[in-house]
């Protein structure tokens, strides 16, 4: 081996934590695009080949009835590629262990062969025999929550009249990869699963014999979607259609799309902050290195070795730096993102969604991290090599220093010489304590963007379930009932109140711009179910006239006071106009409010309603879900608090993982500053600082001296750390928000106090490192040796 | 110990050495830098110690100093054994009662000459005001200017006012003139003698150049690890008249 190669061996040993270090930086950067941007191309690629293989629908509508003769007629739609209709219905479900109703989406499948459009993707067991009666296939989430197996049979009221299927499999959808039973917004597998049954025996059941009250399409090359819809809406009109919509609104659709474009978006913020650290950390390290090696240039010069081989030994620091980091993160990453996927697949229902080694992706985070590293260590190598070695040899000039500006402003009369010393290192060099301020910096900054999430989620919630959700148990009724149900539910033991909704999917249209929503019609000053606004404040139910939010309000162009022409998409189907009495900012952005008899009036259907709202005694829980199961009307029973807890539970783990990576990566960081910047600081100063101990200075003394500028580096930082992760945060709402709905920019105090304390807690660590250097100064000879 | 009592008994001799060794293992070897070295530094007195290099004057300076151990032997001073401090009492034994001056005067380059003072004096228990101390080397009217802005006796003149600012029992000065020019050399050495003479600060000089052995009360000449000669001069020569 080379000489010069052993120098760069034994070099490397010693600072081999200063290499590794950095080599975390760089591997944290790698990392994070691997994992992100691998999960996320990932989970696309999923999503995309399961809708393709299960020739998932552009567009669905629901409908009352409508004889299968009609079908013809949609595949003749203008731009409709293909056209598929079936049978659904929300049954009860008669499971013996339990108190707790369970409801089931029968959805049909067709006599023979598959479905056209919205296949099924089997998991277990197999396919429904043609011409078999009581079979069923059962979803996946719902089978595991209640550990059914193909051979079990399971109990379910169809139209009023108890039948046994047996279970021949499992299987999942691109419909239902997120399935959210009525009335809830969050998946709950142990009271809700769908169930897919030949038409043969759905048709009949659910008296749909010939007709179908669901179709959807599938659009050809070019189509307009919107003209589609329309055409649809006009052909199904005189059977009861409610509004046909497109794929972007279908629900589980809307959430998987919300949660990949989430993933986009922190996928692409996330490592732009590692890889700016690793450029500059690269930069001040190797920088200040070959600073204190000035004089062993000037002699490798001296003895001919050319700039590009003197160059070259330093840039092998970098190189090792990043070779190593490059292998930890893809590993890392890789190991990372399939965690990540592993943590969605509970979620949803995505058949093959594992994580794909994408070396593209891997050969472009590594093509990054070095060249955002090499960036850094060629602008600190350039200037020393290219010294002449006669100047090279001779010791830089004593550093000159003055009174600085702070000083001149009187402040150095407040401070003894120690914090003299500090401040004039300090305004001796500002740029580089400013980098590696904003180094420090982007740590807390990345805390703050990962507490700001779950700050923002758990507002969401809260404001949810605990403001506008008061009701222990919400209730939907198969069909419309009478208002008089809620006398019978008061008289249930254990509810103690009873509140009653009424729900109406409408087409509100104002000038030239419609949009499709659900009416809500409330009580007027209810307890359980409130209109709140997005910074928790109450707005009263009016009397007449509907409240509409801001985002809707501004998707069709109206303001208080403007008079909205509303069409109902069911019942009579009435055509009237509504006053806008009040626009509310939320994050759902498409709610309709009115109190419930004003919509009565409006729809012409006074005194029914769709579902209720319950206050029950905890301990009477039990007791209500019990009688609740024996009324065949009530198809769903929601629990807000149930899931609540249930999220809650989720979300603290979430947190604790999510934050124990965030706090991993930012304690990357912010050792790799301090711990660095303190190690180059003693290079530099070593004689200065044995000087001192020699003149009586006790290890405590000199080291406040040495790493005093670290902490006022690191207390300078916080602020502008928290304004960064502000900034970063708000940017990631409006970049998230789309015209339907938005995340509240929500930073609580806490927040910004965590992610400075563990920032604090890494500096200290590392000075603390470096202290126990100090404390092994060599005084004798460090003051033998000329500087 | 309690290294500020002085009894009257020990006024002559402020410090002693009794067979001091020190040994430096170098790999397979072991180098006896002291051989049983006996030494002492008397109240008020100054004196030379001459050597060539690696003669051990350097580490008995260090060990005297509170910076190194001893192999075996004991330095007593004031009546206490320095071998029995640990590192805080040795840092507290420099702190309060040992004033250094180097050959590379070591100046803090952030700090001006007078805060490079008050960097000891804001440490000592009864120090001089940085100014007088300044005023005594005869640096009044350079006592904002920087280190940069110095030339080297002027730093060196600093040191040995940072030196003596806190009023040390023993000043140790290391190769004093080691890296000035002969003119330059002769001012610091005034000023010690002058310091010494004004002071009466028992003050200990190492030097390889002979010719500055006369300005002392005591010249002491090592060579190999152990004191080959030692020899009081009857009266201490001037700078102006010893030979370079």
């Amino acid at each position: 081996m080379s000489a010069l190669n052993t120098k760069l061996l034994r070099e490397l040993w010693t600072l081999k934590a200063q290499i590794a270090s950095i080599a975390l930086v760089v591997a944290a950067g790698i990392m994070s695009i691997v994992t992100m941007r691998g999960s996320y191309e990932s989970m696309v690629d999923a999503q995309q080949q399961f809708y393709r293989n299960a020739r998932f629908a552009d567009a669905w509508v629901n409908l009352v009835r409508a004889p299968e003769s009609l079908r013809s007629s949609l595949e003749s739609v203008v731009g409709v590629d293909a056209v598929d209709t079936r049978v659904t219905f929300i049954a009860t479900l008669d499971l013996d262990d339990s108190g707790i109703a369970a409801h089931g989406r029968f959805i049909s499948l067709p006599e023979m062969g598959r479905p056209l459009l919205n296949d099924i993707v089997m998991r277990q067991g197999r396919y429904i025999n043609p011409g078999a009666l009581d079979e069923v296939i059962i979803s996946e989430k719902f089978a595991k929550a209640r550990e059914f197996e193909p051979g079990d049979s399971i109990r379910a009221i169809i139209n009023g009249r108890a039948r046994v299927f047996e279970v021949v499999g499992t299987a999942i959808s691109p419909e239902h990869t997120y399935a959210v039973p009525p009335g809830a917004i969050y998946p709950e597998d142990e009271r809700y699963g769908v169930f897919w049954a030949s038409r043969e025996v759905l048709g009949p059941a659910f008296n749909m014999d010939g007709a179908f009250n669901e179709a959807f399409v599938s659009l050809g090359p070019g189509a307009n979607i919107d003209a589609v819809i329309k055409d649809i809406d006009n052909l199904l009109e005189p059977y009861g259609g409610l509004g046909a919509y497109a794929r972007s609104d279908q629900i589980s659709h809307l959430i998987l799309q919300s949660e990949l474009d989430q993933n986009r978006i922190t996928g692409a913020v996330i490592p732009v902050i590692f890889l700016g650290v690793a450029v500059f950390l690269l930069y001040l390290v190797l920088g200040r290195l070959i600073a204190t090696q000035r004089g062993e240039i000037a002699v490798l010069k001296a003895f001919g070795y050319s700039d590009w081989e003197v160059g070259g030994h330093f840039l092998m620091f970098a190189v090792v730096a990043v070779l190593l980091g490059g292998m930890v993160g893809m590993i890392g990453g890789a190991l990372l993102g399939d965690a990540y996927i592993g943590m969605y697949s509970t979620y949803f229902s995505i058949p093959n969604l594992t994580y794909q080694l994408s070396f593209p992706l891997m050969g472009f985070a590594f093509a990054a991290c070095a060249l955002g590293a090499f960036t850094g260590a060629v602008a600190a190598v350039r200037h020393s090599v290219l010294l002449p070695p006669a100047e090279a040899m001779r010791p830089e000039a004593p550093a000159n220093f003055r009174p600085g500006f702070l000083e001149k402003l009187g402040l150095g009369k407040l401070m003894n010489a120690t914090g003299r010393m500090i401040l004039r290192n300090m305004e001796r060099k500002p740029v580089q304590g400013m980098f590696s301020s904003l180094g420090i910096a982007l740590a807390v900054a990345i805390l703050t963007i990962g507490f700001f999430m779950f700050d923002s989620v758990y507002y969401m919630m809260d404001l949810q379930f605990r403001q506008i959700q008061r009701e222990d148990l919400n209730l939907t009724f198969r069909e419309i009932l009478s208002e008089d149900v809620r006398y019978e539910l008061a008289n249930l033991d254990g509810v103690s109140r009873v509140e009653t909704y009424r729900l109406v999917p409408a087409r509100l249209r104002f000038g030239h711009r419609e949009d499709e929503v659900a009416i809500q019609g409330m009580e007027q000053n209810g307890e359980m179910r409130r209109i709140v606004n997005a910074a928790g404040k109450e707005i009263p139910v009016p009397a007449s006239g509907v409240v509409i939010s801001a985002m809707l309000a501004n998707r069709l162009g109206v303001t208080s006071g403007d008079q909205l022409f509303a069409e109902m998409l069911n019942g009579k189907r009435r055509r009237a106009l509504v006053p806008v009495n009040g626009i509310i900012e939320d994050f759902l952005g498409l709610s309709v409010f009115m109190s419930k008899e004003a919509l009565w009036q409006l729809s012409d259907e006074p005194g029914v309603i769709s579902g209720a709202l319950l206050a029950v005694d905890e301990n009477d829980r039990e007791t209500v879900q019990r009688s609740l199961k024996e009324m065949p009307a009530v198809t769903g029973v929601a629990s807000p608090t149930t899931m609540l807890k249930s999220f809650e539970e989720q979300l603290a783990a979430s947190i604790l993982t999510a934050a124990g990576f965030l706090l991993g990566f930012a304690s990357i960081i912010a050792v790799g500053v301090v711990y660095n910047a303190a190690r180059i600081a003693l290079s530099e100063r070593g004689r200065e600082l044995a000087s001192l101990r020699v003149m009586g200075f006790h290890r405590r003394e000199v080291a406040w001296l040495l790493l005093g500028e670290q902490g006022v580096v690191t207390l300078f930082a916080i602020p502008i750390g928290w304004l960064i992760g502000y900034l970063l945060s708000y940017s990631i709402t409006t970049g998230m928000q789309t015209d339907i709905y938005r995340i509240p920019f929500i930073t609580e105090p806490r927040t910004y106090f965590t992610s400075a304390l563990l920032v604090l807690i890494a500096a200290i660590a590392s000075g603390w490192l470096v202290r126990r250097r100090l404390d092994r100064l060599d005084l004798i000879e460090v003051l033998k040796t000329r500087e | 110990m309690n290294l500020s009592t002085a009894t009257q008994a020990e006024t002559a001799t402020i410090l002693t050495t009794q067979r001091l060794c020190k040994n430096y293992p170098m790999g397979e070897l072991t180098v006896h830098a002291l051989k049983n070295v006996d030494f002492e530094l008397r109240e008020g007195q100054l004196t030379v110690l001459l050597g060539a290099s690696g003669s051990g004057k350097s580490t008995l300076l260090n060990i005297i100093g509170g910076l190194d151990k001893a192999s075996s032997g004991s330095v007593i001073y004031r009546g206490g054994d320095l071998g029995k401090l640990n590192d805080r009492e040795l840092t507290d034994y420099r702190r309060h009662h040992v004033g250094f001056v180097f050959q590379f005067y070591n100046l803090i380059s952030s700090l001006t000459a007078r805060e490079n003072v008050a960097l000891v004096t804001d440490i000592a228990n009864d120090p001089m005001k940085p100014e007088d101390a300044l005023a005594l080397v005869g640096l009044a009217d350079r006592m904002n200017h920087f280190p940069s802005q110095l030339s080297g006796g002027e730093q060196q003149r600093v040191a040995i006012a940072r030196a003596i600012a806190k009023r040390p029992s023993i000043l140790l000065c290391d190769e004093p003139t080691g890296a000035l020019d002969v003119e330059t050399g002769k001012l610091v050495l005034t000023v010690l003698n002058q310091v010494n003479c004004q002071t009466q600060t028992t003050t200990a000089i190492i030097t390889h150049n002979a010719g500055i052995g006369a300005l002392g009360d005591v010249v002491v000449r090592m060579s190999s690890g152990q004191i080959a000669e030692r020899i009081e001069n009857a009266t201490r020569a001037n700078v102006e008249d010893i030979e370079w």
